[in-house]
């Protein structure tokens, strides 16, 4: 293949392009072997203080979720109205709420509920919107304006009164089974909002396909498959990530709203937001009741945006 | 097998021009391409020029079977490529491959250059068995003038002239026997311009390609080209050897082109006759009756609006599209 005089430009050529070696992790410590962008961003990854810190804390919120019983002993559905909001002190670090349960207890049995409940609804919005974005994006013409008209009559739907009517009108009477409802609230806030994501996802599919480097595949002779997930996808998927880190919050959010309109989970199940949701009577007299949930639920949805944040710079090459 | 590898005959492309939202009504067509015929023999370099607007990319795109053609003929190697579907057209792009203009879109910014380059032998797996790729790939990379060992590297981490050979080197890995090169330097500082057609030339003599050369920049054609054909709004007006056209052109568009080119001899500047011409091209939606050429040309008469000239031999030995076809030799 190599003749000798291609050979000799190439040396020539090769000696200056030695100097664009742009930092010190591009020196390859291992020339021979081939790295993709995933491997490559998870090496990047490993290095980011960003990246360990938000990690080390959804690990932490995960464990609170699945063994809680880890973390506390106390049961969180006692209450005695004998200490109701009394301050936090050595025996109960967080105080008790207005029932006179432990809120350190509750805090940490309700990390399961919200976890679930945020991270499978953003995981279901940000499946469902971006795949139809990204199949909206790249066929365009009718297949484009069914879906983003099926998308438009979604999205005109008010939330609340969108999610009122699907949690009464598919809840078994008299059910009071945390599962189902949970299902029902994930349900109601993917179906309400995959929309928003579907739109900004066709966006930037629509801006990865007008590339020259489709072009350029297509010229090459690949599957309509291969354009979507080997080049668009992965130019397309940075903004979609930067709202799936903000909905996540916004989600567990909208499950204490939800609760507290009476349509979402109730006691005995715990939850951040139901929690939040009771403390707003009392929260002149005891902030505390409020403080504790609000603040896991606050340091929960910055290390999935610290995490996102994270993810998305390392999935960029020129950011590395 | 005839001596052309490729033979255009009538080629057109309208792009529908439509308006409304919901029930859209088609106002009128943009004649991009309107009647093009030439032929490409093997081993040869047609370059092709003309002002911006005037159809040559999309004349690229519609041989590169991108945008679908509205009429005429494409012929490969005596086969029909307009209609082809399927796995003939999976076969034709091993072929036909093409290089774009501008290196810094058309790579994919999140693909390691071993990556793109290997791309074309994933989609077609018979080229390459599996464990070869990675040695071809590091030969492509050779062969273009770049470090086989830059294989883990990204886009960005090329300058603009390394950046088109890794686009070239794409375009090589299915062995083609056409490449169309859609302004593959217009991008690029001047200096590396120089480079990359010597590249483009090397290659041409290691693989025995053709090349249809695509540029704005006449003295970039002719350094490359056999032949060259220059077009105006669609249409070609002027076609002939390297050596002909430049010396002795014969269309009035051709000679006010190449009056524009800069001369390199500080001596001769100023002696020669600068062709200006007058306002922009037309709109190729309605584009001028008779010569289209006619609403800037100094020569126009009447005849001009009222017939379309033909392209054929009038006055030397090539081929124009004008009814007072001339000789004149504007580069001094």
């Amino acid at each position: 293949m190599t003749d000798p005089s291609t050979a000799a430009t190439g040396a020539a050529v090769t000696s200056t392009a030695g100097e664009f070696v742009t930092g010190a992790e591009h020196i390859e410590t291992k020339a021979g072997k081939p790295r993709s962008l995933a491997s490559d961003a998870w090496y990047d990854l490993r290095r980011r203080p960003l990246f360990i810190v938000s990690a080390a804390l959804i690990l932490l919120v995960l464990l609170m979720a699945a063994w809680p019983s880890l973390f506390t002993s106390v049961d969180p559905t006692y209450a005695d109205l004998g200490r109701s909001r009394d301050a936090p002190s050595a025996e109960a670090w967080f105080g008790y709420d207005n029932q006179g349960a432990d809120i350190f207890a509750r805090v940490i049995y309700g990390a399961r509920a919200s976890i679930i409940v945020g991270v499978v609804s953003t995981i279901l919005t940000v499946l469902i919107g971006g795949a139809l974005g990204l199949l909206a994006g790249f066929y365009g013409g009718w297949i484009d304006g069914l879906m983003s008209r099926i998308a438009d009559v979604f999205f005109g739907l008010p939330f609340v009164l969108g999610a009122i009517i699907i949690l009464s009108s598919f809840r078994a009477a008299g059910s009071t089974s945390a599962t189902e409802i949970m299902f029902l609230v994930i349900l109601s806030i993917s179906v309400l909002s995959w929309p928003v994501c579907m739109r900004i996802m066709r966006s930037a599919a629509i801006t990865a396909k007008q590339q020259d480097y489709v072009k350029a595949a297509r010229a090459l002779g690949a599957s309509s498959t291969r354009i979507i997930l080997r080049h668009m996808l992965p130019n397309a998927l940075a903004p979609v990530m930067v709202y799936a880190t903000i909905a996540l919050g916004a989600f567990i959010g909208i499950e204490a709203t939800l609760s507290f309109l009476g349509i979402g989970l109730r006691a005995p199940v715990v939850s951040w937001g139901v929690m939040i949701a009771d403390s707003r009577d009392v929260i002149r007299v005891a902030p505390h009741t409020l403080l504790f949930p609000a603040a896991f639920l606050t340091a929960t949805v910055l290390a999935f945006v610290m995490l996102g944040d994270a993810v998305r710079e390392a999935l960029d090459p020129k950011m590395r | 097998m005839s001596d052309n590898i490729i033979e255009v005959r009538d080629l057109v492309k309208h792009f529908p021009v439509r308006v409304g939202v919901l029930f859209k009504r088609t106002v009128g067509h943009v004649r991009a391409v309107d009647g093009v015929s030439f032929d490409l023999k093997r081993g040869e370099t047609l370059g092709v020029v003309g002002e911006s607007g005037c159809g040559k990319s999309t004349l690229a795109q519609v041989l590169m079977r991108l945008e679908p053609a509205t009429g005429g003929s494409v012929k490969f190697e005596g086969q029909e490529i307009l209609g082809l579907k399927g796995s003939a057209l999976r076969k034709l792009r091993r072929d036909i491959q093409i290089v774009l203009q501008d290196p810094y879109t058309s790579l994919n910014p999140r693909m390691t250059v071993g990556d793109i380059v290997g791309e074309p032998f994933e989609i077609h797996p018979e080229v390459a068995p599996k464990g070869d790729r990675r040695k071809k790939v590091q030969d492509l990379l050779d062969v273009v003038g770049l470090n086989p060992e830059h294989i883990n590297r990204y886009p960005h981490q090329f300058s603009g002239g390394q950046r088109q050979r890794i686009g070239i080197a794409r375009a090589l890995a299915l062995r083609p026997k056409v490449i169309v090169c859609d302004e593959p330097v217009s991008a690029l500082d001047v200096s590396i311009q120089a480079q990359v057609m010597n590249l483009l030339g090397d290659l041409q003599n290691e693989f025995g390609l053709s090349y249809i050369f695509i540029a704005h920049d006449l003295s970039v054609v002719r350094h490359l080209s056999d032949r060259v054909a220059v077009m105006y709004l669609g249409k070609v007006v002027e076609i002939g050897d390297e050596t002909a056209l430049y010396e002795h052109p014969t269309h009035p568009y051709t000679q006010a082109l190449l009056s524009a080119v800069p001369v390199p001899d500080p001596e001769l500047r100023g002696q020669r006759q600068i062709i200006r011409l007058e306002g922009d091209v037309p709109s190729p939606v309605d584009p001028p009756s008779g010569c289209r050429f006619r609403t800037r040309c100094w020569k126009a008469q009447e005849v001009c609006a009222q017939e379309e000239p033909e392209l054929m031999t009038r006055v030397g030995a090539h081929p124009s599209a004008c009814h007072f076809a001339e000789e004149k030799s504007v580069v001094p």
